[in-house]
């Protein structure tokens, strides 16, 4: 097998090795890609859109169908990551405690449980370290930042390098963090499963909706420029903000289902204990 | 010769997007760890990612943001020269988080086999499925 693989790989490599020759050279400004309709969008983009990030109105509002689909393909994904693996049935499983004043560690089986806001015990993962007190305090400190972060990429997405999906990366990244320096239950404390859930689809909702709105106010689907006759814009900002709210959707959905893969995968879909 | 150097010079992005990228093909294909397979599928991705971005770029532009002064006053004042090529770069904007959300679904499904088959190499998983 891995001598055939090596034979195939290569062969495929020399071939398209050979069809770089009529590849464009690097940097070329006159290659094919550059020459057709990319010239439209960037002359175009501040005229029509009124967003001087070309990428951002490309994204959400000449190629809107094909991020909305993208949306959805996330979404399905977070959905397939849930369905996979999440167990409902609470098993005969083994927990376990810590007595907080002493240190002692309580091994329970079967039904019993001990509440987990319990003041005396607190309950800790089968393979337990000890805190760590810096990695707990930076990531403390750390959270909010990011999260502002997270929304400053989002809402600044018109004018800089950003937009729905990178925030939403970096806003699930802090829930994430979350997850990882504390443990898996005390991040799903802050933001439960349900809201996970709701929020994925809150996300393509907000996105689908809005184009079904321009649908419902004569124009065609997600042609923003009909959010001007409900709102006080002028046709060309009601595309600005019409792109700033499908962004909205796209963070909302990108960041829950990010929370949901890493937490369905990092705890075999039990959502006691993680990594 | 000089030919030959010419082309290499002038493509080599080409050349290293395709070494990368059959890295990657030959990490899918000869490796029997499942999780290795997927190291390789993003090694691809990455590739191809890489191999999109670098078709949008123009020598001597910059970023496609475009410059607010003096920008309302028509579409003459943009030189399209001036910027690389957006395209490219969404569509790996939205490719980077697909490839993402494609590598969660792929890991679920190796927790998925692992729980079953208390395995991950390859071989040993289709041993199994030939005992039954």
């Amino acid at each position: 097998m891995k001598k055939i693989g090596f034979i195939i790989v290569c062969l495929s490599g020399a071939l398209l090795l050979y069809a770089t020759q009529d590849f464009p050279r690097w940097g070329d400004p006159n290659s094919p890609a550059s020459t057709h309709v990319s010239p439209r969008y960037i002359q175009k983009t501040l005229e029509e859109t009124d967003v001087p990030n070309a990428v951002t109105s490309i994204l959400a509002d000449y190629r809107g169908y094909d991020t909305m689909f993208e949306t959805t393909v996330i979404f399905a994904a977070g959905m397939s990551c849930l369905i996979l693996l999440r167990v409902f049935k609470r098993k005969d499983e083994d927990r376990y405690y810590r007595h907080i004043s002493t240190g002692i560690t309580l091994h329970v089986k079967g039904e019993k449980t001990i509440p987990d806001r319990s003041k005396e015990f607190e309950r800790i993962d089968t393979m337990w370290t000890p805190y760590d007190l810096i990695i707990k305090t930076v990531s403390r400190f750390l959270v909010p930042f990011i999260q502002i972060f997270a929304l400053y990429v989002l809402a600044h997405g018109h004018e800089s390098p950003g937009g729905g999906f990178q925030g939403g990366v970096i806003f699930g990244a802090s829930l994430i963090i979350m997850a990882i320096a504390f443990d898996l239950r005390t991040a799903m404390r802050r933001f439960k499963e349900k809201i996970d859930g709701l929020f994925s689809a809150l996300g393509v909702f907000i996105y689908a909706g809005l184009g079904a709105l321009c649908l419902l106010l004569g124009g065609n689907f997600l042609d923003y420029k009909e959010l001007a006759t409900i709102f006080p814009f002028d046709p060309i900002e009601a595309r600005a903000y019409g792109i700033l709210g499908v962004e909205i959707g796209v963070f909302i959905a990108v960041m829950a289902v990010m929370v949901c893969i890493y937490v369905n995968i990092a705890s075999e879909g039990r959502l006691d204990e993680g990594l | 010769m000089e030919a030959l150097i010419h082309h290499i010079v002038g493509k080599y992005n080409y050349w290293l997007y395709i070494i990368l990228m059959m890295i990657g093909l030959y990490a899918m294909i000869a490796k029997n760890n499942l999780i290795k397979k997927l190291v390789g599928m993003n090694i691809f991705q990455t590739a191809i990612i890489l191999f999109y971005v670098s078709i949008g770029c123009k020598k001597g532009a910059t970023i496609p943001i475009l410059e607010e002064h003096g920008a309302h006053m028509g579409a003459h004042t943009i030189k399209v020269a001036d910027y690389i090529n957006p395209l490219p770069h969404v569509l790996m904007l939205t490719a980077i988080v697909v490839s993402v959300s494609t590598f969660g679904v792929a890991l679920a499904l190796a927790v998925k086999i692992y729980q079953k088959y208390k395995t991950l190499e390859e071989d040993e998983i289709l041993m199994r499925l030939r005992e039954k």
